[in-house]
């Protein structure tokens, strides 16, 4: 689909009525159609219709619109905003309207000036594409037609956007732009590329939807083991400032077992995407050793960047992630935070003067927000071979002064199925990663359990929900404490407790900060719980035959216990020795 | 230059103006009243007959017949120098001393341009305060924006002051160039600054801006803009590493709600602008590093939270935008401990950015999660003890509560003057973590602890 460019001068231009912030009127553009890209004044900014009323059409800008005049020409692309798919996605870093920061930067130096049009895909690298088809053979859309080595890591798959039969297609090098065959569809011929465009407010099509029965493995144990997110879910962590949202989501960007993942900044600090941007080509992908970025589309609208695009930064990611769905691959998409989205919707609609819902947000909040949900999913893709992909979506929610009832939260957790919540108490005692316990939930884990039987053990899930039974009643003990002090409590309630603390400060807790500990494989995590809920078991039978729960409290394995996430992946036994430990320790105690 | 006697209506500080041509949006306006007064105003809103004027200042005196209306054809600028330094400024950039006129180098529209992600440096370079609380636990770090939270009635000027006196980068004979924003604060507020600039001889490296309590509010909303449009100009252009310090944000806000008021929008949480977030950002993202320029902006904003509140929208949207808070306590300030930050509810993002092996030292990261765990543990415990009594809590429970009183009285604790290095604060926390067992220090290196603990250890007689 190559840009189509107009020369029809009446129908296609207009001129400036009104300027008031990033909202703007223009008149006389005749055949101008709801969600149009055009260009605004003589700068040629990029905005986008958003409603028309008689001859006016009323349009978002996505930059700043200081200095524009009443008069200015308006012209019209006649397309709806649109993001270039292909070849040189990864590794780059884009502003909320697919613009390649890097190259602005070779424009227009460090700050962002307006009016700036660069595209969006490199046009000077020659990528090498072998063909997967033959001349003569019909395809559909969504076939291979051939690929590309994008990165190290990731083998792009050029789908066909047409259904027909391949005339001419040659393996070879090529940019983007270059024809690479030639495809007759219903008599008519069609070059191919090796990018195609997509109107990202259309979600991509796929042959069908399944349920979620694989996890999306994220090495973050309170995750995986007690709140696990399906490979193709949706989750939402809503929480205050400096609750660790952006770590939380760094961590499950860096560590989750999927092939690509999409980071959308959403209205958030510069510098944080900063750190995504130095961190990433350092850290080292597990099993190939070859560097995140490899494998990685970085969506950077940050605060201070015009709040329109901040919109569309959303529709953005979701399309190149549904692109690399389309591929057969397992996409990850963090979007860091959607209550800015919401905001700009706000905003926009603000200024449009339209009738406010809840809050001064818009009425069509909650149904914006399911249909961007909505376009997480484990699929299979379009194509005749058969090939699976998912896109997990894990939106971070900044609710005003951390509390959930406003409408971002509650919209949101109407249609994700996980929810991590996140608690101001636990991240000032630097217990990270913030997730309260007792109000998270995970919607998803029934369905995963048969996975969890067969893939990790047999008892984990049991083992699991003895480990949040536990908890819970630690909750409601220390109610009790509150009032009589902890030592008024009966000895196998006081065991509950000392366990509980275990789990707390030796599972839950994990350091994103550490080499070790960043990450547990699921068979650490299942021996790390097995070993509490073993010293649990045995410390309840030594209370029962009569052992003082002092000489419980004083077991020296539990120091042992608490190094436990020290313990390297590569050296598992040591958990498996522990076990044997703990078991000794009970045994001495007994004798005694 | 256009000029136009057309206004048609007036309305609190926004003027409408009829029957213009060639205005554009943003421009800046300059009002000439019927006995020759000045005022200057922006464009607010424009369509191709009326412009709606915001005018800076008051906008009594203003009459439909004789007032004149002229469209000066550019954005709000600032003229902008190295020669700034060591000068006092009103909230408008205009020199308030007796010095000469600034020769501008550049002019420059203070609306800044957003710094491209892609552009930025990540901070990393650690800054010494010689304050414990800050350095060792909330870690300020060059090129960070790191707001102090305060409320009326606490002592955030002398912490501010304090920070801007002792603020330094180890091992460089780099110093900070102060750029310095009064926002709507008053004249005995900005004297104990001035005062303090002067006698340290801090002015000489300082510009000043001063918007004081009895300036026009509207005007709030620029004078952060110029010293922010300075401080990057400095930063960025002569290689400076620049501390802003802005005083008082809440001010800043006031003002935003006011001119939202005035121009009839719709009212979001308590009054203020839906966009707030997105205006405060466009000041606080003003900071950091960039590639390839050696010069770096810091910002320490000052606001005071309204009924001690955390989640009022001011400190609420400037705590999601900044890289953390400096949070004071009026518990604290109550048993006249100074400087009274409240250490839980702070936090720098950038912390691990600047701290560890090489920046500060190796045992940092632990002491400062250790002391963060055992002080909340401590606080807790002393709810409960005052309901159960001390009796009834354990051995290592009476430890915790002894660590929180030790850790307040000795480590927040320290004088105006007092300039700790920090290994001076690392061995002290160390001291004070010598009062749990061992057993209870999870967060701290084994390693850590051999080294540490022993030579910093507490003598203890209880």
């Amino acid at each position: 689909m190559a840009t189509k460019k107009t020369n029809d001068e009446n129908s296609a231009r207009g001129y400036l009525k009104r300027i008031s912030g990033p909202v703007v009127e223009v008149s006389n553009l005749t055949d101008a159609k709801l969600y149009d890209v055009l260009r605004v004044g003589k700068q040629g900014l990029i905005g986008e219709i958003i409603k028309i009323v008689g001859n006016t059409c009323i349009v978002q800008v996505y930059e700043d619109t200081s200095r524009l005049k009443p008069g200015e020409p308006v012209e019209n692309t006649e397309q709806p905003l649109s993001v270039e798919l292909g070849p040189g996605l990864l590794k780059n870093i884009y502003d909320g309207i697919q613009r390649p920061l890097k190259d602005i930067e070779a424009k227009s130096g460090h700050y962002i000036t307006r009016g700036i049009n660069v595209p969006p895909l490199p046009r000077d690298i020659k990528w090498e594409f072998t063909a997967k088809v033959k001349i003569g053979e019909r395809v559909k859309v969504g076939d291979i037609i051939g690929e590309v080595q994008e990165t190290e890591l990731i083998l792009h798959r050029i789908l066909s956007p047409y259904e027909g039969i391949i005339n001419k297609i040659k393996s070879g090098k090529y940019t983007v732009e270059q024809e690479i065959g030639e495809i007759t569809v219903g008599g008519k011929k069609n070059n191919l590329y090796m990018y195609q465009k997509w109107f990202v407010r259309i979600p991509r099509p796929c042959a069908e939807k399944f349920p979620p029965i694989i996890p999306l493995i994220t090495g973050q144990r309170i995750i995986d083991t007690f709140f696990p997110v399906s490979k193709g879910g949706t989750a939402a962590i809503p929480g205050p400032f400096g609750s660790g949202k952006t770590v939380t989501q760094q961590s499950l960007a860096k560590y989750s077992d999927t092939e690509i993942v999409v980071y959308i900044g959403c209205g958030e600090r510069g510098n944080e995407m900063t750190e995504v941007l130095t961190e990433f080509p350092h850290l080292k992908d597990d099993k190939t050793g070859k560097p995140l970025m490899e494998r990685t589309v970085l969506i950077a609208n940050t605060s201070n960047m015009p709040v329109a695009a901040r919109e569309a930064s959303i529709y953005t990611g979701i399309t190149i992630a549904e692109y690399y769905r389309d591929m057969g691959y397992n996409v990850a998409l963090m979007a860091d935070s959607t209550s800015r989205w919401a905001e700009a919707l706000r905003e926009i609609g603000g200024r449009l003067e339209e009738m406010p819902g809840e809050e001064g947000y818009p009425a069509y909040l909650a149904r914006r927000l399911a249909e961007f949900y909505e376009r997480a999913g484990r699929v299979q893709t379009l194509g005749k071979d058969e090939r699976y992909g998912s896109i997990s979506i894990i939106g971070a929610v900044s609710p005003p002064g951390g509390d959930i009832s406003e409408p971002v939260s509650q919209n949101t957790l109407r249609v994700t199925k996980v929810f991590l919540a996140l608690d101001a108490a636990l991240a000032q005692r630097r217990h990270f990663p913030a997730i309260n316990w007792l109000m998270s939930y995970s919607l998803y884990k029934d369905s995963l359990d048969e996975w969890f039987r067969t893939n990790v053990a047999h008892d984990f899930p049991g083992m699991r929900d003895k480990a949040m039974e536990l908890l819970q009643k630690e909750a409601e003990l220390q109610e009790i404490v509150q009032l009589v002090g902890p030592d008024a409590l009966p000895d196998k309630e006081q065991v509950v407790l000392f366990v509980t603390k275990m789990l707390r400060e030796d599972f839950l807790q994990q350091n994103a900060y550490s080499e070790i500990d960043a990450k547990a494989s699921f068979k650490k995590q299942y021996l790390m719980l097995k070993s509490i809920i073993f010293f649990y078991e045995k410390a309840i039978h030594a209370i029962d035959i009569g052992v003082q729960l002092k000489k419980i409290q004083d077991n020296l394995v539990t120091m042992k216990i608490g190094r436990m996430k020290e313990i390297k992946e590569n050296e598992l036994e040591k958990l498996s020795e522990l076990h044997k430990e703990i078991d000794v320790s009970f045994t001495e105690i007994v004798k005694k | 230059m256009k000029e136009y006697k057309t206004i048609n209506q007036i309305a609190g500080p926004l003027v409408f103006v009829e029957g213009i041509s060639g205005v554009s949006y943003g421009e800046i306006v300059e009002i000439i009243l019927p006995f020759g007064e000045r005022k200057k105003g922006q464009v607010l809103d424009i369509s191709e007959s009326v412009a709606v004027v915001q005018i800076f200042g008051t906008t009594s005196g203003i009459n439909i017949s004789q007032t004149s209306v002229k469209f000066l054809g550019d954005t709000m600028r600032v003229s902008v120098s190295d020669d700034m330094l060591g000068r006092i400024f009103t909230g408008m950039g205009e020199p308030k001393d007796r010095g000469p006129k600034i020769i501008p180098e550049e002019k420059l529209d203070i609306n800044g341009l957003p710094i491209n992600p892609y552009s930025r440096e990540c901070p990393a370079d650690f800054i010494q305060t010689g304050i414990s609380t800050i350095d060792a636990m909330n870690t300020l770090v060059r090129g960070q924006k790191l707001p102090i939270f305060s409320a009326s009635g606490l002592p955030h000027n002398q912490l501010a002051a304090q920070i801007a006196r002792q603020a330094k980068v180890r091992g460089t004979e780099e110093e900070f160039a102060v750029v310095f924003a009064a926002v709507g604060i008053t004249h005995e507020e900005a004297s104990f600054f001035m005062r303090n600039f002067e006698r340290t001889g801090a002015l000489e490296k300082s510009a000043v801006f001063l918007n004081l309590a009895n300036d026009p509010s509207v005007e709030r909303l620029i004078t952060p803009r110029i010293a922010l449009t300075v401080a990057e100009y400095l930063a960025f252009e002569h290689d400076m590493h620049v501390l802003a310090i802005i005083t008082d944000m809440t001010n800043y806000a006031e003002s935003l709600r006011e001119i939202a008021a005035a121009r009839q929008e719709v009212p979001g949480r308590r009054g203020y602008p839906g966009y707030m977030y997105t205006d405060l950002a466009t000041i606080y993202e003003r900071a950091g590093r960039v590639r390839g320029r050696k010069g770096t902006v810091t910002q320490l904003s000052i606001l005071t939270m309204p009924g001690d509140d955390k989640t009022h929208p001011i400190p609420d949207l400037t705590g999601y935008i900044t890289e953390g808070q400096i949070v004071l306590g009026r518990d604290l300030y109550r048993k006249n401990i100074y400087p009274p930050v409240d250490v839980l509810p702070s936090l720098s993002r950038l912390m691990n950015l600047g701290i560890g092996k090489q920046k500060t030292r190796e045992d940092h990261k632990g002491v400062s999660d250790q002391m963060y765990a055992a002080y909340a543990t401590g606080r807790d415990l002393r709810s409960l003890s005052a309901v159960v009594g001390e009796e009834a809590l354990t051995d290592t429970d009476r430890k915790y509560l002894r660590f929180a009183d030790e850790f307040e009285n000795k480590f927040v604790r320290q004088s105006l003057y007092e300039d700790r290095n920090i290994e001076q604060t690392l061995d002290l926390g160390w001291n004070l973590l010598s009062l749990l067992p061992e057993e209870e220090l999870k967060r701290v290196k084994s390693e850590h602890i051999e080294k540490y603990l022993k030579k910093n250890a507490s003598v203890r007689t209880c």
